[in-house]
């Protein structure tokens, strides 16, 4: 690439004090049973003061983000399709919309929805991160996940995908769709391509000639790929950030490459300390055979069920998993366990070069809640994580630069 | 003024100032056309002044002109549902309107955010359902040009109907979440539909409960013959441009009539005219205001733009201040790009024009600013309000959908000063009774779906 790093970046040292903590809000949290905690508000997910609370505390704790989950289908307990079961939460909101809904409502937390790859329009999603990134003052980002499953297709009727069962990119680790990930590689790079389509000081103003832009700041994209053609420019001016935060989660090296090519922050699911670092080293590799501007932020994601103390922990597992009716599996290691016991690995693990974590908590609100108030303070107490925030965007308070348009001149 | 029960009451949206001629972005008040604040700012002042609702228009590629982006008017705008979904966060009651293209999108993306908004506003959403065909659009999307014009109503219809049946896939009681019993869903099968039509096969589950209103409200601002068919087929409320009295007299009682075809009565479509407006203290002043305003929105270079667009060619080298080009339009497609509405005719629409500038010694200028003029509410505050309820009373219109032209604080005035006559004449709340747009617009529940009559319309 043309450009070296940036001078910030150079003196970001990964492991440094420099600790990056986001939470995935989901439903009424990750465990499958979690509606049923004591203090879930399970009639409440699909209103926005329930959204509102949740992104509340997470700024009380100074998070770095959160991401929304999202999928353009219902939730099943089966991978490869629908289930009819009625004891789990199913239904739930657009991600972009819920996100643009409590962003005036915080100020500094960073937003990341997910959007589908796989059946949407880039056009549509790049307009509708940037517009988030308005209506947030610079605090948008965008999870880029693909679907691959066949209940999704019939939603929309128009396509056929290869027959071969494979992953989501989400909560599993079966080979994915190879043809999934070329189309949402060719979609990322369409959505950055718009996002820059108009230069910074495109809109002039100049009553003198009549003029409300510069012509010549407005380009083209002419993306042709396989699957799409998209010929741009987006109808939406350049965002504060001018990139929004591009996040992927990744359980393999296609997906690392992916990350690599396209993404800002990639979350990996290691389950020891020793697979934390060679993932880390698996995403690196990946990096250098790629060659980027600016150095990949990995975060590791873990699901937890925390508590000051451990046995109250692991009760509150136990009985989840006998409502739900069996045990809670995730593609990503379930820690279990005392804030103190969570500190502690965070601290362990982050010296391997993660630069962050994203937990997802078990039940939402209790497992934020701990978060923002047990394991902040103990992490804050190490000198591990900030007192305040500093950076009200997104990008720099990962020690992102924000990019010039590729098409400036 | 009493307050007379009887008396029809008068409905008011908001247009955020667009992307056209009408916005004047070079007067000295005006403000950014993409900063949140300045549709926070307009937002706000139309809900304190009791507003029915605020739109949003929108369009999907940027206007070019003779090969080039047409850089005189406002360009750029928000993604629609994000902006309006922001605005749930600082309103409480204003309905939100989108304006959402059937052509460029699909039916289950955009039922669930309706439905999406319609549950994060508390009941306030409502789509305005536009459709499109051209090519020139068709390039920023995965199937570029693929609809012929004469299809773009049947796929409307067909996807409008697909969004019904999609948000009426979930009952109201359809969640239970009670954790004592471990039942979350009443019913396994929540959210199941197939639909297998001409122009949309899907089947499925559609994955966002029913919200507040059931559906969103429908406007539909189409004004042919189908377009028209369309609305009183299927449509809450039309985003019409039929502004002057008589005008709108006839296309009230076109549109009402059709209305009994399909089962429904006339309280059930609501005629909202698209108009701008200038106050002054006294109506001269007003006069005077507007006046000038017209001279801002039409600068010598937009006339000639706008003469452009019927000649398609370039005329620049044409004096604002003189006459029309003697010559005929040439019939050539596509000089102009992206405009909703572009002359069937420029033949006969230059011919026109010529005949009626030599008629009264128009220039360019004064000819442009003559077949612009829209219906634009002129005077002091009390002449307005007392044309507003006019219209109204006398089945003109429903109410208005108000142009503003300065963002973003082009309704302060109207909502200080004319806001409060209406209410004084007994026309317009003067605090909401509701909290869904539904209810501000006195519509009735959604429809449950599938009535034969809706599936017979022509």
């Amino acid at each position: 690439m043309s450009s070296g790093p940036s001078a910030r970046d150079e003196l970001h040292v990964p492991g440094s004090s420099e600790l990056h903590l986001a939470v995935a809000l989901d439903g009424a949290g990750w465990h499958p049973g979690a509606w049923r905690a004591p203090d879930a508000r399970a009639a409440e997910l699909f209103t926005a003061r329930y959204w509102t609370d949740l992104v509340q505390e997470a700024e009380a704790g100074l998070l770095d983000f959160v991401t929304i989950e999202d999928a353009l289908g219902m939730q099943s307990s089966k991978r490869d399709g629908g289930d009819d079961r009625t004891d789990q939460v199913r239904g739930r909101l657009d991600a972009v919309l819920v996100a643009s809904r409590v962003a005036p409502t915080t100020r500094a937390l960073g937003l990341v929805p997910t959007a589908t790859t796989t059946h949407t329009e880039p056009f549509h999603v790049s307009k509708a991160i940037a517009t988030l990134d308005f209506v947030s003052h610079g605090r948008a980002g965008w999870r880029a996940q693909i679907s691959s499953r066949p209940d999704e297709v019939g939603h929309f009727g128009r396509r056929s995908l290869a027959s071969q069962p494979s992953g989501t990119g989400g909560a599993t680790t079966q080979p994915v769709a190879w043809e999934l990930l070329e189309e949402a590689a060719d979609f990322v790079e369409v959505v950055r391509r718009l996002w820059d389509s108009w230069e910074d000081g495109a809109e002039i103003r100049d009553v003198e000639t009549g003029r409300f832009v510069d012509v010549e700041k407005l380009h083209a994209v002419d993306f042709e790929g396989r699957w799409f053609r998209v010929r741009g420019p987006s109808i939406t001016p350049r965002s504060p950030q001018g990139q929004p935060l591009v996040v992927m989660l990744a359980h393999g090296s296609e997906v690392y490459r992916l990350a690599a090519l396209g993404a800002d922050v990639v979350f990996v699911t290691p389950h020891e300390h020793a697979e934390a670092r060679s993932l880390v080293e698996a995403v690196r590799e990946q990096e250098a055979t790629i060659g980027r501007p600016e150095r990949l932020r990995i975060f590791g994601d873990l699901a937890v069920v925390v508590d000051a103390s451990p046995s109250v922990a692991v009760g509150r597992r136990d009985r989840m998993d006998e409502l739900d009716g069996e045990p809670w599996r995730s593609d990503a290691e379930i820690f279990t366990g005392s804030v103190t016991a969570l500190a502690d690995l965070i601290e362990h693990w982050v010296g391997v070069g993660l630069d962050g974590f994203r937990l997802r908590p078990a039940t939402l609100p209790h497992d934020l809640s701990v978060i923002t108030a047990g394991l902040v303070p103990e992490l804050q107490r190490r000198g591990l994580f900030r007192r305040g925030y500093g950076e009200r965007e997104l990008r720099a308070r990962l020690g992102l630069i924000r990019p010039k348009s590729r098409y400036a001149a | 003024m009493s307050a007379g029960s009887s008396r029809r009451q008068v409905h008011l949206g908001v247009h955020f100032p667009g992307v056209n001629n009408t916005t004047v972005w070079s007067d000295p008040e005006a403000g950014s056309q993409i900063d949140f604040s300045s549709f926070e700012h307009m937002a706000r002042t139309a809900e304190a002044a009791k507003f029915d609702f605020f739109f949003l228009a929108e369009g999907l590629r940027l206007r070019e002109q003779g090969g080039r982006i047409y850089d005189l008017d406002v360009v750029g705008r928000p993604d629609t549902l994000t902006v309006l979904d922001a605005l749930a966060a600082r309103t409480d009651r204003l309905g939100l309107v989108g304006t959402i293209n059937s052509t460029f999108n699909e039916p289950y993306e955009v039922a669930r955010q309706f439905a999406s908004l319609d549950h994060l506003s508390g009941g306030r959403a409502a789509w305005n359902v536009v459709t499109s065909w051209d090519a020139f659009t068709g390039e920023n999307f995965r199937r570029g040009p693929f609809l012929p014009r004469e299809l773009r109503y049947a796929r409307a219809r067909e996807f409008l109907q697909t969004a019904r049946e999609l948000w009426d896939a979930w009952q109201d009681d359809d969640v239970v979440a009670d954790a004592a019993t471990g039942r979350f869903l009443a019913r396994a099968d929540a959210g199941w539909f197939e639909h297998l039509g001409a122009q949309f096969g899907i089947s499925g589950r559609f994955n966002v409960p029913r919200s507040p209103q059931g559906h969103p409200v429908i406007f539909q601002a189409g004004d042919s013959d189908e377009g028209r068919e369309f609305a009183a087929a299927e449509a809450d409320a039309i985003f019409s441009r039929h502004g002057s009295l008589s005008a709108g007299k006839l296309f009230w009682a076109d549109v009402k009539r059709r209305l009994a075809r399909y089962g429904r009565v006339p309280d059930d479509l609501k005629i909202l005219p698209a108009a701008t407006f200038v106050l002054g203290d006294t109506d001269v002043e007003a006069e005077e205001r507007a006046a000038a305003v017209r001279l801002q929105q039409v600068s010598p270079r937009t006339a000639i733009a706008f003469l452009e667009r019927v000649w398609n060619c370039d005329l620049s080298s044409y004096d604002v201040d003189g006459p029309l080009p003697a010559f005929d339009p040439a019939p050539i497609a596509g000089y102009a790009q992206g405009r909703a509405n572009a002359p069937e005719n420029p033949l006969a629409t230059a011919r026109e024009w010529r005949q009626l500038a030599e008629a009264e010694g128009l220039s360019i200028r004064e000819l442009v600013i003559r077949v612009t003029a829209r219906q634009s509410f002129v005077g002091a505050p009390r002449t307005v309000a007392e044309l507003i309820d006019r219209f109204v009373q006398e089945d003109a219109a429903d109410g208005f959908v108000l142009v503003p032209h300065l963002t973003p604080g082009g309704l302060d005035e109207f909502a200080k000063t004319v806001v409060p006559i209406l209410q004084e004449r007994g026309v317009f709340r003067a605090e909401y009774e509701g909290t869904t747009l539904r209810d501000h617009l006195g519509l009735q529940p959604a429809r449950a779906l599938g009535s034969p009559t809706l599936l017979s319309a022509p």
